[in-house]
């Protein structure tokens, strides 16, 4: 692996765990699981400069690493579950060329939250989350779409690397 | 408008996915029903069940590590207190109607709303 690959990881690693943990302080907002998703910022802006891989990558360090500093076992399939979808189904919407940072990015919060949710149900043995699906549903386009434009933003004005 | 015209596929994604999740909140709000008794779920098995209409307080979990206090009060029921880490099943509030649940994901606790009056507990209690 180049340095330049290895400094790129580290970097937007370390970003998006700082924003996981700036994410944890703002106060609760009614719903369980209704949240920006501010490490969306730097999982995106991966996807967009470097690779649907490395973002994939940064993503599964990310979630691994919350979990040791924050989390439990329990938290950790049910990220692992939302930021799988979510990245399938960002890769998928980024290749159809048909979409910019906005439309992959609200597709990536509502299945981010749909994946929880239905390793929720499977973990806890219930089907009584039915509740929180519309709401999540919602909060995740609302979240996606802000995402979407901070990182599209940023994908155009950050300078490239070299 | 401009970026309307630049973004419609996004556009027309945001208002699929935002009348997909609206419909949803209308349909589960329209057939939303009040609840009669409460159900209490740990690992998936169902310990407990309790009448919504009869105020009380019962620690769960007891003496074990992992301990919710669950409050019953005017017809709704709500997690009050617990030793998790992240206090979402305290921060959740309150819930009366059928199918409404308060998680507690890392004490592997479902409290649900079910059924409503004149359930199968008063039929097996009279």
């Amino acid at each position: 692996m180049k340095a330049s690959k290895v400094a790129r990881y580290g970097l937007l690693t370390a970003l998006a765990l700082a924003l996981s943990w700036l994410e944890s302080l703002l106060p609760p907002l009614g719903v369980p699981g209704v949240k920006l998703g501010l490490p969306n910022l730097a999982i995106v802006f991966a996807l967009y400069r470097l690779s649907w891989k490395d973002a994939c990558v940064i993503s599964l360090v990310r979630v691994v690493l919350v979990t040791l500093l924050f989390g439990n076992g329990a938290a950790l399939a049910y990220s692992v579950a939302g930021a799988a979808l979510s990245l399938s189904l960002m890769g998928l919407l980024k290749r159809t060329g048909k979409f910019s940072s906005v439309g992959v990015s609200v597709a990536g919060g509502v299945a981010h939250n749909a994946g929880q949710i239905l390793v929720a149900m499977a973990l806890l043995e219930t089907s009584r989350l039915a509740w929180y699906l519309p709401v999540l549903w919602i909060s995740g386009t609302v979240a996606g779409v802000l995402i979407g434009i901070v990182s599209g933003v940023l994908v155009k004005r950050v300078p490239e690397v070299k | 408008m401009e970026w309307l015209k630049t973004h419609r596929n996004d556009a027309i994604l945001i208002a699929a996915l935002m009348l997909l999740g609206g419909a949803l909140a209308v349909f589960l709000y329209a057939t939303r029903q009040d609840g009669g008794y409460v159900s209490v779920q740990m690992d998936g098995q169902t310990v407990m069940e309790l009448p919504l209409d009869e105020d009380t307080q019962i620690l769960l979990g007891e003496g074990g590590e992992f301990t919710n206090l669950l409050v019953i009060e005017s017809g709704a029921a709500r997690v009050a207190e617990a030793n998790c880490p992240d206090q979402i099943c305290v921060n959740h509030g309150a819930i009366r109607y059928e199918g409404e649940s308060i998680v507690c994901l890392p004490h592997r606790l479902v409290v649900s709303i079910e059924g409503g009056p004149g359930n199968d507990i008063d039929g097996t209690a009279g």
